[in-house]
């Protein structure tokens, strides 16, 4: 039995019928559209997959769609900034290009997202407390550092 | 076509009736969705969503004291609430550390204690400050202790049709100040589950001289959280006063009565008799820690950070 559900990503409703058991990952990946948002490990390790559910960060693999109906939804194509020339990066998506903390990219979706939510709830994090915050996104590639200062940048306004 | 179903409940009666048709409930999701990612159980059938009944996701203290959190409180609430930081900094050690932020953001109290996991961080601070779960179900409400709600492993005393709405922490009694801590053994800091942990609550005497009361539980060392009264022995009656010799004393030998209380197993986290020693450890850390709050001391949240540093 499907359910009908409906929710907002990145400011547009979206009307869906989804398997009670989908996840949200796969349901905003293959109906709404949006690949940016990644799967990694499919049981909330990596991070890849991270999304803002009502503001929380989410690990979107393991969060039922169903559970989203009413929701809205952010997703890493939901952080660039509009304005009158079209889309801009946000500071965070910029300070990661300019301090190295984007190489393969797969895991930057996940850590953009976190970091966001982060911000958000602590605009001036302490490097432990990025640290502690980017805890559950993985990345195999940069060793941190590029994020940690990219995340630290933005805090401090010299992003 | 699939039988599966999903409803989301409105109320507590509403979640009742699903789940006495035979659905199971689903809040955070942070167990039950990604126990079956890792292939532990498959997803239920018939679910119904929780997470959207209004009135189960606040703080509140009654007019008698007592502190009642709705079983939809997330650890990320609890980290934010003064009143526990103030009167239940061991729920916070615990809480600091489930998971993720993500995981904190998502994850509720009540699944937590429902999950009767007996690694799980918050359970052996609540069953130290003395907590009651509240359920309701299709012949009304009830209120057990945490020790008479987990039977075993992953089992409650819960009935298929109750369901958690709130954990209530008496209010404190007698005079003296309080402390409360929980300490973990981890291989890192983040994204862990308890190797083996302790909780620790102690009340002191009047002028502070002395611990006149305590609790202690121990964590991923039995079958299900459980209190060691031989080690809260140990320390009730500590003197705090001089070079704090008789202090180190009674809290060695507390560690020493939770190892000689545990019966752990040996898994790939770690032997049986690791488990053994370091729960005398962290016994001792958790201990340690909620007398220094006691004395008004600052110990960082989560004390599992604070006493490694230490």
């Amino acid at each position: 039995m499907s359910v009908s559900i409906t929710v907002t990503v990145n400011g547009i409703t979206y009307p869906l019928d989804v398997d009670p058991h989908a996840s949200l990952l796969h349901t905003v990946r293959d109906q709404v559209g949006l690949t940016g948002a990644k799967e990694g490990c499919d049981d909330s390790e990596c991070g890849a997959c991270m999304m803002l559910v009502d503001g929380r960060p989410t690990n979107a693999c393991s969060y039922l769609a169903v559970q989203a109906d009413g929701a809205r939804v952010i997703t890493v194509e939901g952080l660039a900034e509009q304005d009158g020339a079209g889309e801009r990066l946000s500071a965070l998506q910029r300070a990661m290009l300019s301090r190295g903390g984007v190489q393969c990219g797969f895991c930057t979706p996940g850590m953009l997202i976190s970091a966001t939510a982060l911000l958000e709830r602590t605009p001036h994090p302490s490097e432990d407390e990025i640290r502690v915050a980017l805890s559950g996104n993985l990345c195999r590639c940069t060793g941190y550092d590029g994020i940690v200062k990219a995340v630290a940048a933005v805090a401090d306004g010299t992003a | 076509m699939s039988g599966r179903t999903y409803t989301q409940a409105g109320s507590v009666a509403d979640a009742v009736a699903a789940m006495a048709a035979g659905a199971r409930p689903v809040a955070g999701g942070t167990d039950l969705v990604v126990g079956a990612r890792h292939g532990k159980s498959p997803l239920p059938q018939a679910m119904v969503g929780i997470h959207r009944i209004p009135g189960l996701d606040s703080i509140e203290v009654d007019p008698n004291g007592a502190i009642r959190i709705g079983a939809l409180v997330s650890h990320a609430a609890i980290l934010d609430s003064p009143l526990l930081a103030e009167q239940a900094p061991g729920l916070l050690d615990a809480s600091a550390i489930v998971g993720s932020h993500a995981t904190r953001a998502n994850g509720t109290l009540g699944g937590n204690v429902m999950n009767a996991s007996p690694a799980m961080d918050t359970g052996a601070p609540l069953l130290c400050l003395g907590a009651q779960a509240v359920l309701t179900g299709s012949s009304g409400t009830r209120r057990l202790g945490l020790d008479e709600l987990w039977i075993s492993p992953g089992r409650t005393a819960a009935s298929a049709d109750e369901l958690l709405e709130a954990i209530e922490l008496p209010a404190p009694s007698g005079a003296g100040a309080r402390g409360s801590a929980y300490v973990r053994l981890q291989y890192r800091r983040q994204m862990e589950i308890a190797v083996v942990g302790a909780a620790a609550v102690v009340r002191l005497s009047a002028d502070g001289g002395r611990v006149a009361d305590a609790a202690v539980a121990i964590t991923a060392v039995t079958p299900v959280i459980v209190r060691v009264s031989a080690a809260e022995a140990c320390l009730v009656g500590a003197d705090l006063s001089g070079g704090g010799e008789e202090l180190e004393a009674a809290l060695q030998a507390a560690g020493r009565a939770a190892a000689w209380a545990a019966t752990p197993i040996s898994d790939v986290r770690a032997s049986l008799g690791y488990r053994t020693q370091m729960v005398a450890v962290m016994t001792r850390r958790a201990a340690a820690a909620a007398i220094a709050r006691a004395r008004g001391q600052q110990v960082r949240v989560p004390a599992s950070d604070w006493s490694v540093v230490r």
